[in-house]
Order: structure tokens, then C-alpha cells, then sequence
């Protein structure tokens, strides 16, 4: 289908005007996607929220309150904008885009199915990485323009925890990359799509990094246990205390986004992306999506799993977790994995 | 410039005060710490009192010694059955007013209930300021069971004000005991949740053990009572010392742990519960028949003196005095109240910690700031 | 070695974690805790002895038993009772009696201790149930108990 749109605009407009159309319309599809990922998964949040503190949750508004998060929105969208009066102004109102454009940037190369995929380039996994770490530059510039002393706080400890665990991210996936050799994400489904899911191709090795994967992004995006960055028992909001109405919603949309785009990443690298279990419906081509959407929540379920069970961490404690723990760990199955392919010993 | 100035002057940090409170999530209503922070490192603490000063103490020289009972209510909320029982025993001490044994188990058993139902408040509460929020969801489901009974009982679920000097308000409901029976038959499987969800969990652990120290000596010397002493291995508990009510007739363990941290303070409570559930289980078989409250005047008027009464709240030790000149109004009245001087040995336990310290200790402290403002 | 321990250790702490709240989860639909308040007003019912608000009952003849002895409103700690009485001729002894002319209370003064309650002889005022007392001004919280045209019941002494 995007092959016959694509055709077709070219047929009928000149090139530089058909490239044109056919950018504004992917920028279109994803800006709706991101929206629609972004509000849903704060309703699928908070209903998990309350079922696992056998609450209800948000059921007023639409069927089984469906419709929540959309007022939600719309109560955010209207609401005036307060900021402190001696917050630097320009880099307050910047913050919240750095953090909502790199969320964009980096879903760009995301695999959804075989076809959709803004774009596929060699260096996809490396690109992610470096993508998804700019984001805390928002978060340290929203901190610090602020002018509270919450955000600074916060903002202080985002940039430490961030720089710490986008190591583990990292190395976790270097690991993988190992049985692939290859950065590309298309081809390292296709890869999987030949020799099976790369969780079970690594088996054992691949497991830890899978774990080490998960609680380094659950850190990356700063959810609990480690939301040091927001901490409302110790710093009331952390780095967004100062931000209110749409400029709220931004970085509250953008950790769900950072959630969801961990999530796609740990499914295209260990569970093979829009792959079906065992290739039992490969050829159905619109199952792709659903299969790819199954993972993710499922991973996202885990990840808010952690979350309504896990108490926070204390800062000094993240980094020793990190320094001590995770990149020794990471490092050592790195070998192992090393190892294991050398001796052949992939399943 | 050498090269040490260079290091000595880009590396100076500075010290900053934060404002913690009187609105922040951490300090359970409107407490201001103003703190002096290094960076993470706590420097100095400072408690700003004051935010929800209601002048109980002069407001109880205008009332009745009936009336003063359901002011007690409003300090220490979460325990406010022990409150009342307070004032009516310091009360009935100075008519030397013998109440039934019925009324003594009965007001033993309702204030262990409150015992039971402020812990689990303040279990929930604790996980909350550590980060796991389930906590509070299951701490209020055992909760509620208690609120219910005493709803049923009582009438109010907070501001109970079932005490009245010389007895009790009206009798217990005919549901209650066999509601408290099955509150201890649901609380005895739920507690051990309690501990798999977060006394044994490895970031609770390393959250708590070894932070916020209070030493023996320390405790002593700062007059701190209740399941803050009783965690730093100083044996304090009214109702095995000063026996009241009904305790003298039923056997429970004093709590005791030595570690004087943030841990030993939280298991100190934890196993507090069992103790509850224990002397509830002793008692609530065998309330003696007879009557629910010795007649008093309408007008009571205590004879001239000083009367003092301790007793052991969900917090420690709350001390009742009062300067009486024989008319119908306390010449002076004053609590002790066991939050107050708990508060104060907050800096010594968290100076040189982190702020996520400073906030788990702060729980484990469980203060209920009314109470220590008044 | 203990380095491992330690980290299988951690681990299994946390496991035990997650299968208490993954139990709540798959008991997520019967056992949630939710009042779902507005919807369930039919069906709420407070506990007899709740306090909601002082009431006086009438019976059908339309009378009360308050004789007006203002015990209640000594016994309140924050004057939430106001009585405002009479003395009147009583129309079967035609002796003088003292007799309400309005039993006033603030409930918004009012903080349910029961003492007025504690101290009626006549059994005129009692708690009534009803725990739907917010208004949109502050002047409706300040009701007179007894009706317009009542009197109180003959017999009723203290």
C-alpha cells in the first residue's frame, strides 16, 4: 500500500514536490502516532495502576474510560501556562520540544512492520542510542532554567543517572549485535527471521543482557524504582515542578514515549521485532503489526510491573547498581557471548 | 595561578538551604524542615513548627473536662482512641474513680485497634515515601476493616471521641466482636504480605538498614518514646511500665530491637502489629459483664492538685497534665506529646545522609504533625 | 562468590515482590476495593450509630420532646446549639412552662463529639445518618431543628 502511495505521487507531481508530500505525510502519520501511543499508554498506566492496587481505575469517561486521557489532554491544552519569574525564559520554553523531538527522532527507525519504517539506516541501533540520550538535555535544561532548587536537583540527578545506564544500554545491546553483526535493524530481523529470536539464539548470555537491558531502560526513562529525577516523595515533581498546562504534558507524554520506544527496542533486538513466535504466521503481513504491538505492551506491562511493586533507590545506591554491578556483569557477558559464538554454541 | 588555586577555586561548592515543606509530600502535612544541603548531603536540619497550631492546651482552660476529651482527637489523629483514653484516666486518677472492668478491656481492646490501624497507615505511608506505591492500597484495605468497627461502634471513623471520663460513650455494637474476630483472621494472612512486599525487598533493605542511626544514649538523652526508642534498643513502653487499663491481665512481648535504624524502627512497628493482634486475642474473648460507665457529675470538678497520666500511643509516650484549682476548668493543661520530641532527634540521625534518607527516616519516624504542633 | 549471592539473592527478594502485586493483578476484577460513590447511593447504607448531623425527630402529630432545658447547649464545647425559648402557657395545665422557640445548630461549627447527645434527658435530639452536608453556602449549615408550628410532646419532662 505505501509502495502504490509512493508510486503515485510520483506519477503525478514532479519530484521535488512528490519527496515533499511524501515527507509531510510520514512527519503527519508519525506526529498521530505519537499522540495516540502517548495517550494510551498513560490510560493503559493508569488501569494497570489500579489493578494491581485492586482499584478500578479511570472508567468515567467512554467505555471503560477510554476517552480519559483525550480530557485529560484537553484540560492540559486549555489550561494556562504559569513559570516562575525568573526562570531563563528561553531555555524554559525550549526544554520541553528537546525532550518530545528526540522521543520523535528516535521512533523514526523503529521497525513497525516489514515496510513501515521511516527510515533504515546502517548504524539503526547506534543511531537509537545516540538519539534517545539526547533527551536528557531537555531535562537538564527544563531543571535548570526552572530556578528552583527541585529541578535543579532533579535535573542534577537525571544527568548523572543517564550518563551511568546509557552504558548498560549500550554494551546489553552490543552484546546482541555480536550474534548479528550487523546494526541495522531491518537486517537484524532478518537475521532472527532466519535462526529464530535472538533471546533464544544467545540463550543464556543473551538472557542477562535482556535483564540488564530492561533495568538499564527502565532507567534511561526514568521511571520507578528509578525516578530519582522525580521523586515526588523527595522533590515534589523534580525537574518539571515549574511546568504546567501543555508544556507539562510534553515531558509527561515524552517518558511515555521513551517507554514505549525502550520497549520497541527490546522487542527488535531480543524478541524478534514484527516477527510471529516460531514463524507460525510469517506470509500474513497484516499480523505484523499486531505481533509487533503484543510484544511492546508486553514489555511495557513488565516495565509498570516494576514499577507499582519496586521501591525507589537512593542515588548513591543507582550509581553503585550501575558502576558495580550491571557494567561488571554486562562486561563479562559480553566474553561469554564472544565465546559462545566462537565455540559455535548458538542455538 | 598555581595550579592548586586553580583546582581549590573551580572546585568550591556551596552550600544552599532548601525549603522542605510546609507543603511538600514527605513531611505528612504542614511541617517545614528548612534544610542545608551539600549538594545531596544533608548538613544541618532544621523542624519549623508552627503551620497547624491550634492552642488545644488553651483552649481546654475554657472547657469542661468532658469537652476536652474530643479535642484530643485533633493531636495525634491517627491514634485518637489513646488520646481520650488518656485524658479520662489522668481524669478519673485525680476523682480516684474506679471505672469496670468491662469499660478497662473494652478501651484496651479499642485502643490496640487503633494501634493496628495506625501502623497499617503508617506502613502504607512508608512505602509511599520510599517509592512503592502499592503499599498504601493494601495498608488501607486492612485499615478500613478497622475504621468499619469502630464506624459501627463508635460512630466516627477519626474523631472518635468514645472515651468520656468515668466510662464509655455507649456500649459496644452487638456485631463487634465477632467483626474484630474476622478482622484478625484476615490481618493474621495479610501481615506476612506486608513483609514479602517490602520488609524483605532488597531495595527496602539497602534504603533503610544502617541509615538514619540513633543511637542508645542518643535516645535517652533526646527523650524520644515509642517504636523510635524501642528501635534503638531503649526499653520504654508505658503499657509494661506504668501499666494501665487492661494490660496488666495480658501477656505481650515489649518489641525490642537494637540497631537503632530506620529498619530496626520499621520492624519495631511491624512486630508491634502482632503484639496488638495478641492482647486483642486474649481479650476479646472474656469482656466481663457490667456496666459501661460509672455515673459522674454533670458538672465535674477535680480537686486541687496536679495530676499526671502516661500512656503509650501508636507514637509513644503521651503524657496528660493538669494543674487543677478545683473549679470546672484545668488551670493549666499540657501533653506531652510523643511526636514533639521524636521530631527532635531528626537532625541527629540524618545529618551527613542523602535527601532519600532524610525522607525515609522521616517516615519511620511517623509523625503526625497536629500532634506535634498542638 | 558472595558478590553472585548477593545479586541472586536481590533477585529472588524482588521476584517475591512481584508475585504479590502479579496476585492482585489476576484478582484485579473481583477484588477491587473501589466505592464507586455516586452510583452506589442507593445501596450505601451508614452504620446506625454514624454520625452524620443532629436531628430532632417528630412524630406524625408533629411534635418533639425537647422541653427546652438547654443541657445540650451547655454540654457543646464550640456553641453549635443555640436555643431560643419561651416561657408559654400550656394549654392542658395552664401553668407557665418554659418551651422552645427555635433549637438552632451550626453544623458547621459542629464537630460530631456527641456530648449534647450524651447530655439530653428527654431523648429530643439524636444523630441522624445522612453524610451528604455539602452546601453551596455557608448559611445552610445553620438549621433549626425543630419544625415551624411543632411543640413538644405531651409528658415530656426533665
Amino acid at each position: 500500500m505505501i509502495k502504490t502511495i509512493h508510486d503515485w505521487l510520483f506519477s503525478v507531481m514532479p519530484e521535488w514536490a512528490a519527496s515533499l508530500t511524501e515527507m509531510v505525510l510520514i512527519a503527519v502519520f508519525y506526529l498521530t502516532l505519537f499522540a495516540v501511543i502517548g495517550l494510551y499508554l498513560v490510560l493503559l498506566e493508569r488501569k494497570v495502576a489500579a489493578w494491581f492496587q485492586m482499584r478500578k481505575g479511570p472508567n468515567r469517561v467512554g467505555p471503560w474510560g477510554l476517552f480519559q486521557t483525550m480530557a485529560d489532554a484537553l484540560k492540559l491544552v486549555t489550561k494556562e501556562l504559569t513559570g516562575t519569574t525568573k526562570a531563563d525564559k528561553f531555555l524554559y520554553n525550549l526544554a520541553p520540544y528537546f525532550v518530545i523531538v528526540t522521543a520523535l527522532v528516535a521512533m523514526s527507525v523503529i521497525p513497525f512492520t516489514q515496510s513501515v519504517q521511516a527510515f533504515d539506516i546502517n548504524i539503526g541501533v547506534f543511531f537509537l542510542l545516540a538519539v534517545s540520550s539526547i533527551g536528557v538535555i531537555g531535562i537538564l535544561l527544563g531543571g535548570w532554567s526552572s530556578n528552583n532548587k527541585y529541578s535543579l536537583i532533579g535535573a542534577m540527578r537525571s544527568g548523572v543517572q543517564t550518563i551511568s545506564y546509557e552504558l548498560s544500554v549500550g554494551l546489553s545491546l552490543l552484546t546482541m549485535v555480536l550474534l548479528t553483526g550487523t546494526l541495522q535493524l531491518s537486517e537484524i530481523i532478518a537475521n532472527q527471521q532466519e535462526h529464530g529470536w535472538l533471546i533464544l539464539q544467545g540463550h543464556i548470555p543473551a538472557i542477562i543482557a535482556f535483564m540488564i537491558f530492561m533495568i538499564a531502560g527502565t532507567a534511561e526513562t526514568n521511571r520507578a524504582p528509578f525516578d530519582l529525577v522525580e521523586a515526588e516523595s523527595e522533590l515534589g515533581a523534580g525537574f518539571h515542578t515549574e511546568y504546567s498546562g501543555m508544556k507539562f504534558a510534553y515531558f509527561f507524554l515524552a517518558e511515555f514515549i521513551n517507554m514505549f520506544i525502550i520497549a520497541s527496542i527490546a522487542v527488535t533486538i531480543f524478541f524478534g521485532g514484527w516477527l510471529s513466535p516460531f514463524g507460525i504466521t510469517e506470509g500474513i503481513i497484516w499480523l505484523q503489526p499486531i505481533w509487533f504491538t503484543v510484544k511492546v505492551v508486553g514489555i511495557i506491562f513488565l516495565m509498570m510491573w516494576f514499577r507499582w511493586t519496586f521501591p525507589r533507590l537512593r542515588i548513591d545506591q543507582l550509581l553503585k547498581l550501575e558502576w558495580k554491578y550491571l557494567l561488571p556483569l554486562n562486561l563479562m557477558n559480553i566474553v561469554i557471548m564472544a565465546i559462545v559464538i566462537w565455540l559455535g554454541w548458538t542455538i | 595561578m598555581t595550579k592548586d588555586k586553580i583546582t581549590n577555586d573551580s572546585f568550591k561548592t556551596q552550600e544552599y538551604f532548601v525549603n522542605m515543606g510546609p507543603q511538600h509530600p514527605a513531611t505528612h502535612g504542614v511541617l517545614r524542615l528548612i534544610l542545608t544541603i551539600d549538594g545531596e548531603i544533608i548538613k544541618n536540619i532544621e523542624p519549623d513548627l508552627g503551620y497547624i497550631h491550634r492552642s488545644i492546651e488553651k483552649m481546654c482552660e475554657r472547657d469542661s473536662y468532658q469537652q476536652i476529651v474530643h479535642l484530643t482527637d485533633r493531636m495525634d489523629y491517627l491514634s485518637s482512641h489513646i488520646n481520650n483514653h488518656a485524658v479520662c484516666l489522668t481524669v478519673e486518677k485525680s476523682l480516684e474513680l474506679e471505672v469496670t472492668d468491662r469499660v478497662k478491656v473494652i478501651r484496651t481492646i479499642i485502643d490496640e485497634l487503633t494501634r493496628i490501624a495506625s501502623h497499617t497507615l503508617w506502613w502504607g505511608v512508608m512505602g509511599m515515601d520510599v517509592g512503592a506505591l502499592t503499599t498504601y492500597f493494601l495498608a488501607f484495605r486492612d485499615r478500613e476493616m478497622i475504621n468499619d468497627i469502630f464506624e459501627e461502634t463508635c460512630g466516627a471513623r477519626l474523631t472518635m471521641n468514645y472515651n468520656i471520663p468515668g466510662g464509655l460513650m455507649n456500649d459496644i455494637h452487638p456485631n463487634f466482636i465477632k467483626r474484630v474476630k474476622e478482622f484478625l483472621v484476615h490481618f493474621r494472612k495479610k501481615l506476612p504480605e506486608y513483609d514479602s512486599l517490602l520488609t524483605n525487598n532488597v531495595i527496602f533493605q539497602k534504603r533503610t538498614k544502617g541509615v538514619g542511626i540513633l543511637s542508645y544514649k542518643d535516645a535517652i538523652s533526646y527523650g524520644v518514646s515509642g517504636p523510635v526508642a524501642r528501635g534503638s534498643g531503649y526499653s520504654s513502653d508505658v503499657r509494661k511500665i506504668h501499666s494501665y487499663a487492661a494490660y496488666d491481665k495480658v501477656n505481650f512481648d515489649e518489641v525490642l530491637f537494637t540497631e537503632g535504624d530506620t529498619l530496626s524502627r520499621y520492624k519495631v512497628r511491624i512486630a508491634e502489629m502482632w503484639e496488638s493482634m495478641k492482647i486483642i486475642e486474649q481479650l476479646i474473648d472474656n469482656i466481663p459483664e457490667g456496666d459501661i460507665s460509672v455515673p459522674t457529675k454533670a458538672v465535674i470538678k477535680l480537686p486541687k492538685g496536679e495530676f499526671y497520666q502516661k500512656v503509650e500511643t501508636a507514637r509513644g509516650e503521651l503524657g496528660v497534665y493538669i494543674n487543677s484549682t478545683g473549679t470546672k476548668n484545668p488551670y493549666r493543661m499540657k501533653f506531652r506529646s510523643p511526636g514533639l520530641s521524636n521530631l527532635n532527634a531528626l537532625n541527629q540521625m540524618v545529618v551527613g545522609g542523602k535527601i532519600g534518607d532524610l525522607v525515609a527516616t522521616m517516615a519511620s519516624l511517623d509523625i503526625v504533625v497536629p500532634d506535634i504542633d498542638r | 562468590m558472595s558478590y553472585f549471592k548477593d545479586i541472586y539473592k536481590g533477585i529472588k527478594t524482588l521476584l517475591t515482590g512481584m508475585s504479590i502485586t502479579g496476585k492482585y493483578f489476576l484478582n484485579a476484577r473481583k477484588g477491587a476495593l473501589t466505592q464507586e460513590y455516586p452510583d452506589n447511593r442507593d445501596t450505601l447504607k451508614m452504620f446506625d450509630r454514624f454520625r452524620g448531623e443532629v436531628i430532632m425527630p417528630h412524630d406524625e402529630n408533629n411534635e418533639h420532646r425537647c422541653t427546652g432545658c438547654q443541657k445540650c447547649e451547655i454540654a457543646c464545647p464550640n456553641g453549635s446549639i443555640e436555643i431560643i425559648w419561651d416561657r408559654q402557657i400550656d394549654p392542658e395545665t395552664g401553668k407557665k412552662k418554659k418551651m422552645i422557640d427555635q433549637h438552632i445548630y451550626h453544623l458547621g461549627m459542629c464537630t460530631m463529639c456527641s456530648l449534647c447527645i450524651q447530655a439530653c434527658p428527654t431523648d429530643a435530639i439524636k444523630w441522624g445518618q445522612n453524610f451528604e452536608n455539602s452546601v453551596y453556602d455557608r448559611s445552610y449549615l445553620t438549621k433549626v431543628l425543630n419544625k415551624s408550628g411543632s411543640k413538644v410532646k405531651a409528658g415530656v419532662e426533665d
